[in-house]
């Protein structure tokens, strides 16, 4: 007879880190960051019809409040700068979701004498979304494939990198 | 119309005349460039108030190489016309219209960042959308097409991917 099986029926039991995760997962607060065109469908997935905010994710207008940063447009290379230094401000853990052509890979402007080809020339990034722009429902599937990420970390072991399930320092 | 009464006021100084696309266009000398737009602004008869547009075309194989564009509207007597300035490429500058129109302010700003074109007597004539260590002007046509000029260290993210912060 297993612990389990003692405790009576209004009582829970997880894992940790499966607790952890559920918690953050839940409440991944995004910065307003639209850098182009890709914004407009990104304030169209957080107004009431594609409603991102149901899977627990919300607008915030300060990088210090934020855990994931949505770029959401075309990066230049002057921007890149800020851009780097806003996701210096964000307390970890952050998330980066890379949103349409332009931020994945510089898409259209790949050539251009003033574009960084990938936010992830700078950043880590986490997830890609495609499309040019992507549809809300397209964001919101990238959102629903971090959530899915983030519940495979492991927090109480962080120190091991092998059971950390992201690429570590 | 406005063709003959340009030719009749400014004559000389008019190295072409004509229409293209529904559009007068005059193209000036250069040292004189400053004071037909300045009567072209405010005499009766012409008074194009408005700036609609400044800009620089380049003709890397022409001589001079540079065309300096510039588009008047006036809203008063509701015509328009395109005014071309011709300057050579290693001497490339011309009188700043900011004392005659506020709108060229960063018009001529953008013009001298894309092309490295000097505009004289222009209040503070910087980069307006280039960072300041950018070298080059890229609208030029003889700018490398493939150069890049990154100020954030890049990193190919395939092979030394940036790790996660956590």
């Amino acid at each position: 007879m297993s612990l389990l099986n003692t405790l009576p029926d209004y009582v829970l039991t997880t894992k940790t880190d499966e607790l952890l995760n559920w918690m953050r997962k839940s409440s991944l607060w995004y910065m307003l960051f639209g850098l182009a065109c890709c914004a407009i469908e990104l304030m169209h997935t957080g107004g009431p019809r594609a409603d991102i905010e149901r899977f627990g994710a919300t607008p915030r207008a300060s990088a210090r409040q934020s855990d994931l940063m949505i770029v959401a447009g075309t990066l230049t290379l002057k921007m890149a700068l800020r851009t780097r230094l806003l996701y210096d401000q964000m307390p970890d853990p952050k998330y980066v979701i890379a949103m349409g052509s332009c931020a994945s890979c510089g898409g259209l402007f790949q050539l251009a004498y003033s574009v960084c080809d990938g936010v992830d020339k700078i950043l880590p990034v986490d997830v890609y979304v495609p499309g040019c722009p992507p549809r809300p429902e397209a964001l919101t599937e990238g959102l629903l494939k971090l959530q899915e990420k983030i519940m495979t970390e492991r927090w109480l072991s962080r120190g091991n990198a092998s059971h950390n399930g992201v690429t570590a320092a | 119309m406005l063709i003959e009464k340009l030719q009749e006021r400014f004559g000389a100084v008019l190295s072409e005349t004509g229409t293209t696309h529904g559009q007068d266009y005059i193209i000036v000398v250069r040292e004189s460039a400053f004071e037909v737009l300045r009567a072209l602004a405010c005499e009766p008869g012409f008074e194009f108030n408005a700036l609609s547009d400044l800009t620089a075309v380049d003709w890397p194989e022409r001589s001079p190489r540079f065309d300096i564009v510039y588009n008047l509207n006036s809203l008063s007597r509701n015509h328009r016309l395109r005014v071309k300035v011709q300057i050579p490429g290693d001497d490339a500058w011309v009188e700043s219209v900011f004392p005659i129109w506020k709108a060229a302010d960063w018009l001529e700003r953008e013009c001298f960042d894309m092309f490295g074109i000097e505009f004289r007597g222009h209040p503070d004539l910087r980069r307006i959308l280039l960072y300041d260590t950018f070298e080059g002007h890229p609208l030029r046509k003889d700018y490398p097409y493939q150069r890049r000029q990154p100020i954030v260290p890049e990193t190919d993210p395939i092979v030394n991917p940036i790790p996660m912060s956590r």
